[in-house]
């Protein structure tokens, strides 16, 4: 086709149209309206309402929005006739309808009101239609939003959002002729659905037939990102006084092109929670007191003076900004004089950074959210993307639409299984010899990408021969997935490229996480499917922030852009920048902090953000470690499990009320704006560090912006050296970006890997079994996951009222047989037993899980499944195996 | 467990494509007598398509229906001659005294009354059939006694 634009004439006007638009298209572009209801730029058209009719030279009466545009058009958008089915058209609509305008939420943002207005409706006209109003049931069980039939026009917008954006098909047209109805399957209320609550049609509806509960228009709008998951959505915040009324998704993100999940859309009330700290506490006589700033810092400076060195310990957050993660490391560096930093990142994707550094170098998602639609394969492996990273998921349901296929290895039966051509359900743990198998495949059947190997990759040799202890009988037992679809498998992703790997928690979360890691990067090199656009191995990382906290050394072992604490050169430079002596010897990771409490050796804690008496492996240890700690200080929005046990409890301010930067998943580097003041005296993760630094008597904590840390960052970490606020203000950067002229990284090892020798390097790898196994008193396996609705440890989510409403509680997913054996019926209260605890929680017969696998989330309070999960450590990365441990259930 | 037999033994003749569906909803409907929700919800998995879909397919046909049909199945015929002759009386007189509407079955699965376009029976308007047998000629006093509160006391 010829690509070069095209003119058309629109009642007389000369109109510049590119070849693949409609005649509707490029009437709207050039602000010519023509009435349309059924239209929306982000869907195919269809064709069914019947008002964009227009004329065409010599052609009669055509639908604009089914038209393409051809050279030389000649269009007319008014004439008797097209008044004369524009106007049926309308009529019919309007007469059954709802007439009471100015009550509804749509009122003046109603399609429907301005094709009216434009057509010029005619009350004979209405009068001679009118017939008998059909009268339907308001739906208001969803919490967020309210499905009204009445209003309903059948524009289809809803059912096609529901299909071809969001891939769940909630919705469908139901009935026949005067009937027909937007409608559910057996019509059931919207929260009986498999809606997800992602509001997507609601934002989309022209009409007042979906329409958001309680969203009050705000009187002003800010940008900013989303602060639950790693994919970074950028949205605005509505304010409307002080307080956060409104969400929308910000349309010219590249990251998520205005669409959101769940949370992001209606999960933003903890901000406005009346639980929220507000004043600093200090805790005399076992109990809290509000205090002063000036009281409360005074106390804190004054103990830390006592515990400088390898007795002091701080977690820093992911749920916090670059800024603030980078004060902390830089305070507990140079201030405290220890390299004890870590974060939950140590619960998450430890093994993405210490396996994917070995095989390329760095540890992150080495490709762009916006490659993954043109990705000819997908292989999904330990990621339920649907619930864990909704938006990203998207993408992979639109390459999934673009012809990619689909590969999804999961011991549990998730949501995006529907939308593969194969699927793996392979045991928790096994994930290393289903690999191998895949990778044994492609060597046998020569499917490998021989010249990529040979000209950019190293050590294949050693890898080769480790290949063979994994033949496919083996690989069959082990793994419980049939040879043939490891076999399918294997040639699936080896033969249609650009083929991208997805994975997450499913991968790392085990004592052999990094061996898992490495077993999907071995997978890319075998098959050249990386260093090209959207192919690539790509961690999904879990909080907003992880990437960045990561990046900004909030790790014992690095200082920020992963520069070694060990390295003396590395270490004077920092000792220059920072002015002062600066500790040589990586620090304690997270999960040993716990040990080293336990011990006598960590004496005083610092907490920022972190909840791990509810998200450490084996919580009753860490929750007993906590107890015994000399000083502890937490920085929080609220009480948590964990920071009731803290000595002073200091209240930060939330993401809205704040400024800085969020690394999100695809390293974009995103602007974080304060929209509204904190609640009382809550005050932002950097002001408060840079408080008690300077109570402390240590220079180089004289920020009064967030933008001032930024250019300091900058200046020290390579990968960042070209961001400041100023370029920021033009939408993200993607690092590596190092020079204030570079225009960021889409995806990483184009021309080298980032390894010494610049080659990728193959790690031969062996089968190892999960540290627990099952035995006659444990006879299940327990493998933890998450739930759409809820966050982490839910501190944010469970104060959002409809989240609670549509997931208030947890749940034991477990197999029919499973079940069945043990005398357990759908919603029976039971017991989950492990070696080292015990909870009591509703179960729910279902065959998503496989048998002999139950699963649980770790969400709720009231049901603490870390209590169960077993704190075995991968050796290199220090995660805890929170996917498998070994369980018995019982009737309570 | 048992219907999920029945059902896979309807789906042993079918391949599992979308073309097959309303082909596989007609042979279910016979198995069962109506589309139970957890059946579509399984050829809905079964075809590879939405269970939104299959409801929406299911319900543009009159053919398929979504409750259990009773142990007496009740027609009311609403052609052109019962139409005159007072079949909407008749139709009437039936919801009140079953306690069901059009489309319906009662709780105890006892009756179910569904109306037709036309039986064929002109010459005997207004008609009804019951079980597949024509009953001629009703009128409201007939049906309230056939079918009435007494009646169906008697039958208990």
């Amino acid at each position: 086709m010829d690509n070069s634009n095209m003119t058309i004439t629109i009642d007389g006007q000369p109109v510049a149209a590119e070849p693949g638009m409609t005649i509707l298209e490029a009437a709207l572009a050039a602000g010519i309206y023509i009435p349309n209801l059924c239209h929306h730029p982000d869907l195919k058209p269809v064709g069914i309402c019947r008002l964009c009719m227009v004329e065409l030279d010599g052609r009669g009466l055509t639908l604009s929005c089914m038209t393409p545009v051809a050279e030389g058009m000649d269009v007319r958008t008014e004439s008797p006739d097209i008044d004369k089915v524009r106007r049926v058209a309308t009529e019919l609509l309007i007469a059954n309808h709802y007439p009471d305008c100015l009550a509804c939420a749509k009122n003046d943002r109603c399609e429907l009101q301005r094709i009216a207005a434009y057509v010029g409706v005619d009350q004979k006209g209405l009068e001679r239609l009118r017939r008998t109003e059909r009268r339907f049931e308001v739906d208001r069980s969803n919490p967020f939003f309210d499905y009204d039939p009445n209003q309903c026009v059948l524009c289809g917008i809803c059912v096609r959002t529901c299909d071809e954006i969001v891939g769940v098909n909630a919705l469908d047209y139901a009935f026949r002729g005067f009937q027909t109805v937007v409608s559910t399957f057996g019509n059931r209320p919207i929260a009986e659905s498999t809606c997800v609550s992602c509001g997507e049609c609601v934002v989309r509806c022209p009409v007042g037939a979906l329409v958001p509960k309680d969203m009050p228009r705000p009187s002003r709008e800010v940008k900013t990102i989303c602060p639950y998951c790693g994919v970074g959505c950028s949205l605005y915040l509505g304010v409307r006084g002080r307080r956060v009324v409104s969400v929308r998704g910000d349309r010219e993100s590249p990251v998520n092109q205005g669409r959101l999940c769940v949370k992001g859309r209606f999960g933003y009330e903890f901000v406005n929670h009346p639980e929220r700290l507000t004043a600093p506490l200090v805790k005399r006589n076992g109990r809290f007191v509000e205090v002063s700033w000036d009281e409360a810092l005074g106390v804190v400076a004054e103990r830390l003076q006592g515990y400088r060195g390898d007795q002091f310990a701080a977690m820093a957050s992911a749920k916090c900004t670059n800024e603030e993660n980078y004060v902390i490391q830089k305070f507990v560096r140079r201030v405290m004089g220890t390299n004890n930093v870590d974060h939950c990142a140590r619960l998450c994707h430890a093994p993405s950074v210490t396996g994917l550094v070995q095989s390329f170098g760095s540890g992150a998602m080495t490709y762009s959210i916006g490659e993954i639609q043109d990705a000819a394969s997908i292989f999904a492996i330990g990621t339920n993307t649907t619930s864990a990273h909704p938006v990203l998921a998207l993408e992979i349901k639109r390459a999934v639409r673009r012809g990619a296929q689909l590969i999804v290895a999961n011991p549990k039966e998730i949501d995006l299984v529907r939308h593969a051509c194969l699927f793996l359900q392979h045991r928790p743990g096994s994930d290393v010899a289903l690999m191998m198998g895949m990778m044994r495949v492609i060597v046998d059947e020569g499917l490998e990408d021989k010249a990529f190997v040979a000209e950019r990759c190293e050590n294949f040799e050693a890898f080769r021969e480790s290949l063979s202890a994994f033949g496919l009988d083996f690989v069959e037992t082990t793994t419980g997935v049939p040879r043939e679809k490891i076999v399918q498998a294997a040639r699936i992703y080896a033969t249609r490229k650009p083929g991208a790997i997805f994975y997450s928690m499913g991968i790392t979360q085990h004592t052999h996480g990094t061996d898992n890691v490495l077993a999907t990067s071995n997978l890319a090199l075998l098959t050249g499917n990386v260093g090209r656009t959207s192919s690539g191995v790509n961690p999904l990382r879990g909080q907003n922030n992880v990437q960045g906290a990561c990046d900004m050394g909030a790790l014992p072992n690095v200082y920020p852009g992963y520069q070694k604490v060990s390295d003396p050169d590395v270490q004077a430079k920092f000792e220059r920048a920072w002015d002062g002596p600066l500790s040589p010897n990586p620090g304690l990771a997270l999960t040993e902090m716990f040990d080293a409490i336990d011990q006598g050796r960590l004496k005083a804690l610092y907490l920022m953000g972190e909840n791990p008496a509810l998200s450490e492996a084996d919580a009753n240890h860490a929750r007993e470690a906590l107890e015994k700690l000399e000083f502890f200080v937490s920085q929080d929005i609220f009480l948590t499990e964990s920071n009731r046990m803290a000595h002073v409890v200091l209240p930060a301010a939330s993401f809205a009320e704040k400024d800085g930067t969020f690394t999100n998943t695809e390293r974009r580097v995103q602007r974080v704006r304060r929209a509204i003041e904190p609640p009382g005296q809550a005050q932002p993760d950097w002001w408060i560090i840079c408080q008690l630094a300077r109570r402390m008597d240590v220079g180089g904590f004289d920020f009064s912006h967030p933008s001032e840390i930024m250019d300091e960052i900058a200046r020290l970490t390579p990968s960042y050296g070209g961001i400041s606020y100023n370029r920021l203000e033009n939408g993200g950067l993607q690092w590596p970006c190092p020079s204030a002229d570079h225009p960021g990284t889409r995806y990483l090892h184009a021309q080298r890997f980032n390894t010494p020798s610049g080659k990728g390097r193959f790690v031969p790898l062996q089968y190892r079994p999960p540290a627990e196994e099952v035995e006659p008193q444990y006879p299940l396996v327990l493998t933890t996951d998450r739930s759409l609705y809820h966050f982490h440890t839910s501190t944010m989510t469970r104060r959002v009222e409809g989240l609670e409403k549509l997931d208030g509680r947890e749940l034991l997913r477990i197999h029919p047989d499973d079940a069945q054996r043990l005398g357990i019926a759908d919603g029976d209260r039971v017991q989950v037993r492990s070696r080292r605890g015990r909870i009591e929680v509703q179960a729910q017969v279902t065959e998503i899980c496989r048998p002999g696998v139950v699963s649980l989330t770790f969400h709720f309070w009231e049901a603490p499944t870390n209590v169960l999960t077993h704190a075995a450590l991968d050796p290199v990365a220090k995660i805890p195996e929170t996917k498998v441990c070994a369980v018995a259930v019982e009737k309570a | 467990m048992e219907d999920t037999r029945r059902l896979e033994a309807v789906f042993a003749s079918f391949e599992g494509r979308q073309d097959e569906l309303i082909a596989i909803l007609q042979r279910v409907q016979a198995e069962f007598g109506y589309l139970p929700s957890e059946a579509m919800r399984r050829i809905a998995r079964f075809v590879g398509v939405p269970e939104s879909s299959v409801y929406a397919v299911a319900t543009f046909y009159t053919q398929f229906r979504f409750t259990p049909i009773g142990r007496n199945h009740i027609m009311v015929c609403r052609g052109t001659s019962c139409h005159v002759r007072g079949a909407p009386r008749i139709l009437e007189v039936l919801e009140k005294q079953l306690g069901i509407r059009e489309g319906e079955t009662t709780p105890d699965r006892e009756y179910s009354l569904e109306t037709v376009a036309c039986i064929g029976a002109c010459g005997l308007s207004p008609c009804i059939m019951v079980n597949k047998r024509v009953e001629a000629r009703m009128s409201p006093r007939k049906v309230a006694q056939r079918f009435g509160k007494a009646a169906q006391g008697e039958r208990t």
